[in-house]
């Protein structure tokens, strides 16, 4: 058993962070993910581990680049705007292949936006953010239990793709103060990192390593045709083996929701309010936002099941829920235009969802 | 001179150091490019503290990238211009070995200005090399905060214009002003006088950093043939007539202690 608290979820990515092994955290103010980096100033130093108030998130990812390419376990948090500077480089560590986590707390946008929250980070997540042809795993915690735990799972992911992985939380998940059990999550084994930068003299066979994400010239691969095959393969396999979702009441259903991070809890909510009038509805609820389970929702689309996503933005998850259904049923949508109030304060709420659901019907 | 210092010199001047690796697929640097003369002075300071296993070198998107294939060392090549930050964590992890930048003008002292305040706020224990060639050298010969005034580039075609552009940008006085700055210097390769007075202020970086003193630094005026237009001869003579009365080398800063 671990150990209980009563915590938020920002705080819970800290203890999820550290019990996975994380040695290193760079991070640079912006709100809503203060918990986070202040978590990290206050607890990684008596753990002996490394924390760095950066310059900026340029910084926070560049310092992550410079840890991952040392082979050891290091993490970054920052909030939409945030992780909208760190694209280059995150598009030179899927190159480089270098193992990482990077947690975005969501809030609104477009721009500096408002401080509270909304899920309008879903294409850039899923799409990699940067330029060029990549992609990372992007877990999404809708419990502070799950802020703990995907953490963990991340640095896993990370180690087995030797690429960056993605923990996409919103503002409400963040704030959200749960019981939290910290406990150490086995995942299993993973290879050594023989490729790691750490001077010479700490290799067995004494021989240089560089970490790269350039061209021909200097390259780990006999061509960029190579690399790109080689990337190529990793998306498929993360495709095949890492997607995560949970299916509720989705047996039977007629309607199924689609929804995410906080906006599934309010969704699962509509669904038990529809249930109890009878009306067969069901939640899928992503854990992965990429890979997406586009399979199990084109065949309950072929089954005639209709759709309902849920989501705190203009509407992104649902183009790719109209993709899989490859124009066989309806995809209806809950959007940020549906909050109970105009300001930023506002919410997507069940009552509302719920409405949705019986004019659908 | 002693019979031993007498074979120092001879592997100096006709040896090779064991760090440099020896080019196979052609050599990438172009024709009286001094860049890649750094790695042989890099090369032979670490080669004479028997630290080319326990460093790690960082390099910049820019012809400094280079230096990658020429130095049997560690290395991580970075995004353009934040080489200070993977260096900062690199040092972190690896207290105890070498952390070392090469970058250019520009990667430095333009689109890397975030990163190196960063560095030289925080009193990062690296060193950074910076590689003054007075142009953008990869991109075609643009115009650097390093451009002298007047200084034909392909972005001022008629000339650096103080108006428009400002003045070029005094890296080692500047970094030397900095409290966390432990060393800060700058030398030139234009001749074997300014080449064995490099060598020792890159030694002295890294022996400050060794120390654990504060950041150090060395700024190297380099000929970009190519990007001049110049012949490598003719290089030279720019170096001396223009760079030197407006970059003048020497040593800005060197403390044992930060305060
Ligand atoms: C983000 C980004 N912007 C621009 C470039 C293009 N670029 C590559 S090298 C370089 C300039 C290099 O100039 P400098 O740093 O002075 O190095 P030099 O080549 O002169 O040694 C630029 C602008 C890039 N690679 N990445
Ligand atoms: S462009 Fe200039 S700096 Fe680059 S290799 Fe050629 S001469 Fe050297
Ligand atoms: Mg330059």
């Amino acid at each position: 058993m671990g150990e209980r608290m009563f915590i938020e979820g920002n705080v819970a990515i800290g203890w999820g962070a550290a019990t996975a092994g994380c040695q290193a955290f760079f991070g640079y103010p912006i709100t809503p993910q203060n918990e986070i980096t202040e978590w990290f100033a206050r607890e990684f130093p008596k753990m002996g581990r490394i924390f760095v108030q950066t310059q900026s998130e340029l910084g926070s990812i560049n310092m992550l680049y410079g840890a991952a390419a040392t082979g050891i376990r290091a993490m970054t948090s920052t909030s939409s705007p945030g992780w909208s500077l760190m694209q280059e480089t995150m598009s030179d560590m899927a190159n480089a292949e270098l193992p990482c986590v990077i947690v975005d707390v969501q809030r609104g946008g477009p721009g500096a936006g408002p401080i509270r929250h909304a899920q309008g980070d879903y294409f850039q997540c899923t799409r990699g953010g940067g330029h060029g042809d990549y992609r990372n795993i992007v877990l999404v915690p809708a419990s502070t239990q799950e802020c703990c735990d995907l953490v963990q799972l991340a640095f896993y992911l990370a180690d087995k793709y030797r690429n960056p992985v993605l923990v996409m939380s919103d503002a409400i998940i963040g704030r959200l103060r749960e019981t939290v059990e910290v406990e150490k999550i086995e995942f299993g084994s993973l290879p050594d990192k023989e490729w790691a930068v750490k001077g010479k003299a700490n290799h067995r066979d004494g021989k240089r390593r560089l970490v790269e994400h350039g061209g021909d010239l200097f390259a780990r691969y006999p061509s960029y045709r190579a690399l790109l095959q080689s990337l190529e393969q990793k998306i498929k396999q993360m495709q095949e083996s890492e997607l995560r979702y949970e299916a509720y009441k989705t047996e039977e259903a007629e309607l199924i929701l689609i929804a995410h991070g906080y906006t599934a809890r309010v969704a699962k909510e509509a669904v038990n309010m529809a249930r109890a009038e009878g009306i067969k509805a069901g939640l899928i609820r992503l854990i992965t936002a990429w890979p997406f389970p586009c399979q199990i929702i084109r065949e309950k689309a072929y089954q005639g099941c209709g759709f309902l996503v849920v989501e705190d933005c203009l509407g992104q998850v649902v183009e790719d829920v109209r993709s899989a259904v490859e124009g066989r049923t309806e995809v209806h949508l809950v959007s940020i235009l549906d909050r109970h109030i105009p300001t930023d304060g506002g919410m997507i709420l069940p009552d509302k969802v719920f409405d949705k659901i019986k004019e659908i019907q | 001179m002693s019979e031993e210092a007498k074979v120092v010199t001879k592997q100096r001047v006709a040896g090779r150091p064991k760090l440099l690796v020896r080019q196979t697929a052609g050599f990438v640097y172009c024709p009286g490019c001094h860049e890649p003369i750094t790695a042989r002075a890099i090369a032979e300071v670490l080669e004479e503290a028997g630290m080319g296993d326990r460093t790690i070198g960082v390099f910049d998107i820019g012809c400094s990238s280079f230096l990658l294939g020429l130095l049997d060392i560690d290395a991580v090549l970075t995004p353009h211009g934040r080489p200070p930050d993977m260096a900062t964590a690199v040092k972190r992890i690896y207290p105890d070995n070498i952390v070392f930048t090469v970058q250019g003008d520009g990667g430095l002292l333009s689109i890397g200005a975030d990163p190196l305040l960063g560095a030289l706020t925080r009193a990062e224990k690296i060193t950074i090399i910076m590689l003054n060639n007075a142009v953008y050298g990869t991109t075609g010969g643009q115009m650097a905060p390093t451009s002298l005034v007047g200084q034909k580039t392909t972005t001022t075609p008629q000339g650096r214009d103080v108006i428009r552009t400002g003045f070029p940008t005094h890296a080692a006085e500047m970094i030397s002003t900095f409290k966390g700055t432990a060393y800060s210097a700058r030398g030139a390769f234009n001749n074997p006088y300014n080449y064995e007075r490099t060598r020792g202020y890159i030694k002295t970086a890294f022996q400050k950093q060794m120390d654990k003193v504060g950041l150090s630094f060395v700024e190297i005026l380099c000929a970009c043939p190519a990007n001049w237009r110049l012949s490598p001869e003719d290089s030279l003579k720019w170096i001396e007539e223009k760079m030197l009365p407006e970059f003048p080398l020497g040593e800005f800063k060197s403390v044992d202690k930060i305060e």
